[in-house]
């Protein structure tokens, strides 16, 4: 398998406190991938290598390999914005600046100077909004406060603020769940549809979760990668006695 | 390691399904039983318990349905259900031959008698030792049984030709036979096809233990 995202041996330490143990394995493009364990179990840490957001930890320390298409995000020259901009993040709490829907979505388009122009930016915000399915339900309010809207929609204008400059993969902590089952259901559509465009990681407590949407699941426990497998055969025939004694509830 | 709240639930459905599995067991035995001692009291036996039986598999649907719904089982509590919820119409219709038999055996017993036929008996004890089998494979997970299981189909399947022979014979050498003779042609295709669903539920008891579908894959 090729792999959009290549990780190779991957150990993660905090301080001397080791949190994940050699982690190998391969995320194609165009397909959403589930991170599932135990709280604790190191798959937040994972999904945080991926993009270099656990280089604010000083006390982090990494070793392996990850590649995004082939280049190693780790080697020194990497241009860390550079590669946030291309691995956007949605987190677990909605986090909108305190500014309108509009100026939200457009402020990565601007600090980046990715627009030519005013309609262009608009044009870009639009889109950024249709794909993050919120465009009709603000379109009529664009300069309305972002905090005037429900966490549902929050968290999907989060996303559609990532997906305005235009990246390759986004990584999702728990995104839907501080939300209801309709605004989770709205999410889980959100990223199926979105993984047309993009590659999609999503970090998810809620198994059902990761059945509905992935194509893949990744299970993590104590720091290591139990198994790796399509989302059907984790669900239905898991390798590994862990992994179906997690699945069904034996443990966790 | 700590109790389910499935695994209650799951307890209950396996119980559920071995009770109509013996039901079953019994409806066939009793129903050929009828036909070979010419007992129309307990060919009647049969038809009557039949009601239980289809009430027992509208329960497992009930069952399986709840636990599908509420439990959302995965892995092999997912395929548990699943085999379950299959095996149980593939009884239920066993046992709807069975009654057939048993129907066959009300007419023939007013009949006169006809010479003894050696291949029945056979016939209707390599189907009740399968079924038997493939219900202890059921129980204990038991994959390679079952597939011995699914070789003994065609013990079924010759000892069909030789008795349609047989019966073909009779009416052939003996027109008045000819009436009982039809109704146990009938009586062998019951017992045939009870052979085709017994691979059925094997083939179920495999899926189960090795999450492999064998169905359709000749050889396996």
């Amino acid at each position: 398998m090729e792999g959009k995202i290549s990780i190779t041996n991957l150990d993660f330490f905090y301080g001397k406190a080791q949190a994940l143990y050699d982690i190998t394995l391969q995320i194609p493009e165009h397909e959403v991938v589930a991170f599932i364990g135990p709280s604790g179990c190191g798959k937040s840490t994972f999904l945080r290598t991926l993009n270099r957001m656990n280089d604010t930890i000083p006390i982090a320390k990494v070793s392996g390999t990850v590649e995004i298409d082939g280049r190693d995000i780790y080697s020194p020259g990497t241009d860390v914005v550079a590669l946030r901009r291309k691995v956007g993040m949605v987190f677990q709490k909605s986090n909108p600046f305190p500014k309108s829907i509009f100026d939200n979505v457009a402020y990565g388009i601007r600090i980046n100077g990715i627009h030519s122009s005013r309609s262009d930016l608009s044009e870009r915000v639009e889109k950024a909004l249709m794909d993050a399915a919120l465009w009709d339900e603000v379109k009529d309010r664009l300069n309305a406060s972002a905090f005037g809207l429900s966490g549902g929609q929050q968290q999907r204008l989060c996303i559609a603020r990532a997906l305005a400059v235009q990246p390759d993969v986004i990584l999702m902590d728990e995104p839907a769940s501080a939300l209801d089952p309709i605004a989770t259901q709205k999410i889980e559509e959100l990223v199926v549809e979105l993984k047309r465009q993009y590659t999609i990681v999503i970090v998810t407590h809620n198994m059902q979760q990761a059945a509905r949407v992935s194509d893949r699941t990744a299970f993590f426990m104590l720091g290591k990668l139990i198994e790796y497998n399509p989302t059907q055969k984790m669900f239905t025939n898991p390798n590994e006695k862990l992994t179906e004694d997690y699945i069904t509830g034996r443990f966790g | 390691m700590e109790q389910r709240i499935i695994d209650l639930q799951l307890d209950r459905l396996r119980d559920k399904i071995l009770l109509l599995g013996g039901a079953t067991e019994a409806a066939l035995n009793r129903s050929m039983e009828a036909l070979v001692n010419r007992d129309s009291t307990l060919a009647q036996r049969v038809l009557d318990d039949d009601k239980i039986i289809n009430e027992m598999e509208l329960e497992i649907d009930r069952m399986s349905i709840e636990i599908l719904a509420l439990q959302q089982p995965a892995a092999h509590d997912l395929r548990f259900v699943m085999s379950v919820a299959k095996i149980t119409p593939i009884l239920e219709r066993i046992a709807d031959h069975a009654g057939n038999i048993a129907e066959a055996a009300l007419i023939v017993n007013n009949e006169p008698q006809l010479k003894n036929y050696v291949d029945f008996p056979i016939m209707a004890q390599t189907a009740a030792d399968m079924l038997r089998a493939a219900l202890d494979a059921f129980t204990n997970e038991d994959s390679a049984t079952s597939r011995e299981v699914i070789k003994r189909d065609k013990e079924i399947d010759i000892s069909y030709h030789r008795v349609f022979n047989e019966l073909l014979e009779m009416m052939i050498e003996n027109p008045s036979a000819t009436t009982g003779a039809a109704h146990l042609l009938f009586v062998a295709k019951h017992l045939e096809r009870i052979g085709d669903y017994v691979k059925d539920i094997c083939e179920l008891n495999v899926y189960l233990r090795e999450a492999v579908f064998i169905k359709h894959s000749p050889g396996t």
